[in-house]
């Protein structure tokens, strides 16, 4: 009930400049860091290549992101190990 | 020794022709020297901002590649004797004129003018390369738009890539009623992602439509909003400290109502 009040009295949940001010967050984070989502991907395609070579991973559950908080971009990957090659682990 | 400001944004249709037009007769009205340059080439429009359009005869590409020297070229505006135009060649590209010829241009401007106001042309190519190759400092123009603030965001990297550090941000055409329902970007808003000085801020204001049909730029018109926010950019610009302008819509009915039962 309070919460048709708030609504006819024009207080929503979620304006129009939130969401746009959300959305622009969002595509700077790439702008800046001037990577385009091509590009992740073949970096991402890249950095799975090179740590097949020491572990198997669980692909599907990657996850691989860039992330922004205040001025800096940060690439943050989750990678799940399944388990260590075992000719790497026996030269080592 | 004259300083050249850019004014520029990276998205066309912001409002740099007319905030160059705005800035260069309220420095004129307030005594100083200043040359308007369009560098829109292929595209001008300064000339006609102004109300100028009728009297060019050369054009910035005349004088970058030495067809007439720079004092033909310029033209003098009708209202102020301390004001002058470079307007854009129509007929070529924005390949006739390279960074360095600017360079060359902007020292000799410099020699003459207190203020050599660049007025930018849309996009980051070589327009813009152009434009800012011989200034000293940048003023960049945003909309309160998702597009217009994303481009605005790319050009201040440019801008600082290009060694034209702490570029001054315009944010053009806010609309107060707008804000206050929350259905567009506050100042607050914008600042907090562009993250650059604020050196004004223009309401929407019909009386621009007006004044760019006459060819009289608002700044001179003291019954104009955008005017009074143009001639405070204007004094902050000479290095005065002047408040933001007053943008608070009057409450109605329903704003002493919503307050009265407490949801605002």
């Amino acid at each position: 009930m309070l919460e048709f009040i708030s609504r006819m009295l024009g207080k929503e949940s979620a304006s129009s400049k939130t969401v746009a001010k959300e959305r622009l967050r969002l595509v700077l984070v790439h702008d800046r860091a001037s990577i385009s989502p091509a590009m992740l991907n073949r970096l991402r395609e890249d950095l799975v290549k090179v740590i097949s070579n020491y572990m198997e991973i669980d692909e599907a559950a990657l996850e691989f992101n860039l992330l922004q908080d205040d001025n800096e971009v940060a690439l943050v990957a989750n990678i799940p190990v399944v388990k260590m090659k075992r000719d790497y682990a026996a030269k080592a | 020794m004259g300083e050249i400001i850019v004014v520029t944004s990276g998205k066309g249709g912001v409002g740099k022709t007319t905030t160059s037009a705005n800035i260069g007769t309220g420095l004129a009205a307030a005594g100083h020297k200043v040359v308007l340059v369009d560098t829109d080439i292929g595209l001008r429009n300064l000339d006609v901002v102004m109300g100028l359009e009728n009297r060019i005869v050369y054009d910035l590409v005349d004088v970058t590649s030495g067809n007439c020297r720079l004092k033909q070229a310029l033209i003098k505006d009708k209202r102020f004797t301390n004001l002058f135009l470079l307007p854009a060649a129509q007929t070529k590209d924005k390949s006739s004129v390279s960074p360095e010829q600017m360079e060359t241009l902007a020292k000799e401007l410099k020699e003459e003018f207190d203020f050599a106001i660049i007025d930018c042309p849309a996009g980051i190519e070589q327009g813009f390369r152009n434009a800012i190759a011989g200034a000293d400092r940048a003023v960049v123009v945003c909309t309160p738009e998702v597009s217009a603030v994303r481009d605005a965001d790319r050009i201040i990297g440019l801008l600082e890539a290009a060694e034209l550090r702490n570029p001054k941000l315009i944010i053009n055409r806010i609309r107060p009623e707008m804000v206050k329902r929350g259905d567009m970007m506050d100042i607050s808003d914008i600042l907090d992602i562009l993250a650059i000085e604020l050196i004004g801020v223009v309401p929407e204001d019909e009386s621009i439509v007006i004044s760019t049909n006459r060819g009289e730029p608002a700044v001179l018109d003291q019954g104009s909003k955008a005017g009074e926010a143009y001639r405070r950019i204007t004094r902050r610009i000479k290095g005065e400290e002047v408040a933001l302008m007053n943008l608070d819509v009057p409450s109605g009915l329903m704003d002493k109502l919503k307050k009265l039962v407490g949801l605002r």
